[in-house]
């Protein structure tokens, strides 16, 4: 059993970057996840570790350092919030398209524009759909508890590097300002020079000895057909994604009748609705996909000729829904309930929908 | 009395003919071939190829680096 | 065999070799225009590196402009960054591997222009990296719009009537600004459009790379360049042209030396 202790989802982001043997961060502040930087700082790594924490004089500036230090082949990661991601967008098409790994943190808040700081799932499209431009995809992870903000810092590296392709944690800002308990990771050493090596030791740019050719991190291709092999090679990445690395949780779903399909902090609240239904002899499930991107498609098709209904619980206008009714393709009612500008629906709140759009409708 | 006597090299296929070596000779050496290359540029060439003393101007103008100068001292 | 073909003979000969190509360089013909700066300077950075030998340590970053491609010929290892991000790339890499050197090659758009708040911050940091800032007044790459560094009156394609100040307001002097900074240790400003002035150049070049392997702060070598594609001109009226009007604005020398600024740790209490 690792370590116990009483923590905030951003200041975990901190903790497990460093003992996970993350070689750099680089950011910029915003509400709602500025302890990420303020908690490195804090513990000053780099006389521990040696993990660099920088802080850019902007969102846009720290994506692309970001984009240098990955193209070394360390293991580096950045944090913002919705406006900062906004800014990096170009930053994160250019990471993806020159196949770099990456860990990038998006503790959400409320928009369009300034919005408000209050917690918001309204980034779903942007984290999903790539964000930026060109054909590209994240791999996105939704937390729903401290302990998983904990964990998807390791697992996020383990699969940037699998992929070479850089991971969203899509968390909000209620995980992100949430207390709760956490059992940490021992400290793990950062990669040795002989495990870079080997691991990223084919394309890095660690400085071009005689034995190799040299190394070029870019993205930019003028022949055509190269570009779109470029692409395909991209595109198959995705797939395999989708056959390997769909992750997701179900409760009580085995006899549901109605599902409700939440990621993150809506989670943890139809949790209780499915609890306050299932006393009332509704037979309620939740589908939690933990990773968005890719998405659980497939559980979502095996069900739907089975069930009544999907009721997705978004905190903002109906944005996953649409992927539930694309995997569910016609086979049952998919509805969708949410709250915006930093409003979380109560339990009850979303149990009175679940009557309105599908039991009772 | 010690004299110095050069010449230099052209890579005629590498060469875009852009004169800046011909107008930096300091003893006008070079010009322009008639002839051009495989992509049409009039490559330079040593149109006075005993006036040449080796003083690498020309190469270290050369933007394409295509110019490889020799240098002699005779006596 | 004739009097001329047997003094050449004589003369070509490996132990008579004064010039030859750089190594560093690779066999690719260049993409830039017959008579372009780039190719020289590109030359210089490659000969720098080799003479150094730091060809095993050196990163390079290049910038979205005509010098995108400087990857396929300097043979070294290169990071291709988004338009103006350049030093912000160039300091992931230097902080994460502080042991190598560090450069970036930047245009006037991308330098100046969209990444005038990379620029200013690395410098500002003092990140240990070279900077090689090419001014050739305009945006080469793209067709020959108005750069930063445009000066006052001269026609481009987005100023096809000459740059008017109400309009365009004024070219922008960004070495002055970046000199000013307590985090540039060498600051210098050279041009290569004479065989005088390519080995000023060089000495500069090589100068910034030593020093930049101190860590003393940042080494920014401003090379004021040509670009006769988008001035529209031969390559030997550009060099004339780039004399005549760019180098009153522009004028050549060192504009800073000596390493970033010492300061004493101030004391939030007591
Ligand atoms: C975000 C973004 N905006 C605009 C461009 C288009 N663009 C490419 S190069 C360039 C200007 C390059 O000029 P400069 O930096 O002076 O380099 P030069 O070609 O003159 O060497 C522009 C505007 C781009 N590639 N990316
Ligand atoms: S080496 Fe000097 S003299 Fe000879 S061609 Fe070149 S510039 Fe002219
Ligand atoms: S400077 Fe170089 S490219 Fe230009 S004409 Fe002379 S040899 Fe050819
Ligand atoms: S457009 Fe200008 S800067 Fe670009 S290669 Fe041609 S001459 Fe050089
Ligand atoms: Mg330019």
């Amino acid at each position: 059993m690792g370590e116990l202790r009483l923590m905030k989802g951003n200041e975990v982001i901190a903790e497990a970057a460093i003992r996970c043997g993350c070689d750099g961060y680089f950011g910029y502040p915003i509400t709602p996840q500025s302890e990420v930087m303020e908690s490195l700082m804090a513990q000053r790594p780099w006389e521990t570790t040696g993990m660099v924490v920088l802080q850019a004089e902007s969102e846009i500036a720290s994506i692309h350092m970001v984009y240098g230090a990955a193209g070394c082949g360390k293991r580096v990661m950045t944090s913002s919030s919705s406006p900062g991601i906004s800014l990096m967008a170009e930053g994160i098409s250019y990471i993806a398209g020159s196949e770099l790994p990456c860990v990038i943190v998006n503790v959400q808040r409320g928009g369009p524009g300034l919005g408000t700081i209050q917690p918001s799932q309204a980034d779903y499209n942007q984290a999903t759909k790539g964000g930026g431009h060109g054909d590209y995809s994240l791999l996105v992870l939704a937390p729903s508890s401290v302990q998983e903000m904990n964990d998807f810092v390791g697992l996020g590296f383990e699969l940037a590097f699998k992929y070479r392709n850089p991971v969203m944690i899509l968390a909000d800002g209620v995980i992100g300002q949430m207390m709760e308990k956490v059992e940490l990771m021992d400290q793990q050493p950062r990669w040795s020079d002989q495990q870079l090596k080997e691991i990223t030791g084919s394309w890095a740019t660690s400085g071009k000895s005689k034995d190799r050719n040299k190394h070029v991190i870019t993205s930019l291709e003028m022949d055509s057909h190269i570009m779109e092999e470029n692409n395909l090679r991209l595109q198959a990445k995705y797939q395999r994604m989708k056959e390997e690395d769909v992750r997701y949780e179900l409760i009580d779903c085995e006899d549901a009748e109605y599902v409700l399909v939440a990621f993150g902090c809506a989670a943890r609240i139809c949790q209780k609705t499915v609890q306050l239904a299932r006393a009332k002899g509704y037979k309620v499930g939740l589908l939690r996909p933990i990773t968005l991107f890719p998405f659980p498609e497939r559980v979502i098709a095996e069900m739907a000729p089975k069930i009544k209904g999907f009721l997705t619980v978004e905190f903002n206008a109906g944005q996953m829904v649409n992927d539930v009714k694309l995997a569910a393709n016609g086979q049952t009612k998919v509805e969708y309930f949410g709250r915006m500008g930093g409003i979380l629906p109560s339990p009850d709140e979303v149990e009175k929908a679940l009557h309105q759009k599908l039991i009772g409708g | 009395m010690a004299k110095v006597i050069g010449a230099v090299v052209v890579d005629a296929e590498v060469c875009k003919g852009c004169n800046l070596c011909v107008v930096s000779c300091p003893t006008q050496t070079l010009g322009l071939n008639r002839d051009v290359n495989s992509k049409g540029y009039h490559y330079s060439y040593m149109e006075n190829p005993e006036s040449c003393i080796g003083c690498s101007n020309c190469s270290s103008v050369c933007p394409d680096s295509c110019i490889t100068v020799y240098r002699l001292k005779v006596e | 065999m004739s009097e001329i073909a047997e003094r050449l003979k004589s003369i070509i000969r490996p132990e008579n070799q004064v010039y030859k190509k750089s190594s560093v360089l690779n066999d690719v013909t260049m993409h830039y225009c017959p008579g372009c700066s780039h190719g020289v300077v590109h030359k210089l950075i490659a000969d720098v590196i080799e003479e150094l030998g730091i060809q095993d340590q050196t990163i390079g970053v290049s910038p979205v402009g005509c010098a995108v491609f400087a990857y396929n010929y300097i043979d070294i290892d290169w990071s291709e960054a988004a338009h103006g991000r350049a030093p912000a790339v160039a300091t992931g890499i230097k902080r994460i591997m502080p042991e190598k050197t560090v450069f970036t090659y930047q245009g006037d758009g991308d330098l100046a222009a969209i990444g005038t708040a990379e620029t200013m911050h690395a410098v500002n940091r003092g990140e240990n990296i070279v900077m090689i800032f090419i001014n050739n007044a305009i945006y080469g790459m793209t067709g020959g719009q108005m750069a930063p560094t445009t000066l006052l009156g001269q026609v481009t394609s987005t100023t096809p009537y000459g740059r008017n100040v109400d309009l365009n307001g004024y070219p922008l002097k960004i070495t002055e600004l970046i000199a000013q900074l307590p985090g540039a240790a060498y600051v210098t400003r050279q041009s290569v459009h004479t065989a005088g002035a390519v080995r000023k150049a060089r000495k500069a070049i090589k100068k910034a790379f030593e020093l930049s392997q101190k860590n003393i702060g940042t080494c920014f070598v401003e090379v004021v360049s040509t670009c006769n594609s988008g001035w529209k001109m031969t390559p030997v009226e550009s060099n004339d042209w780039m004399v005549k009007q760019m180098f009153p604005l522009f004028p050549l020398g060192d504009l800073k030396d000596g390493g970033k600024e010492a300061t004493e740790p101030f004391q939030m209490k007591g």
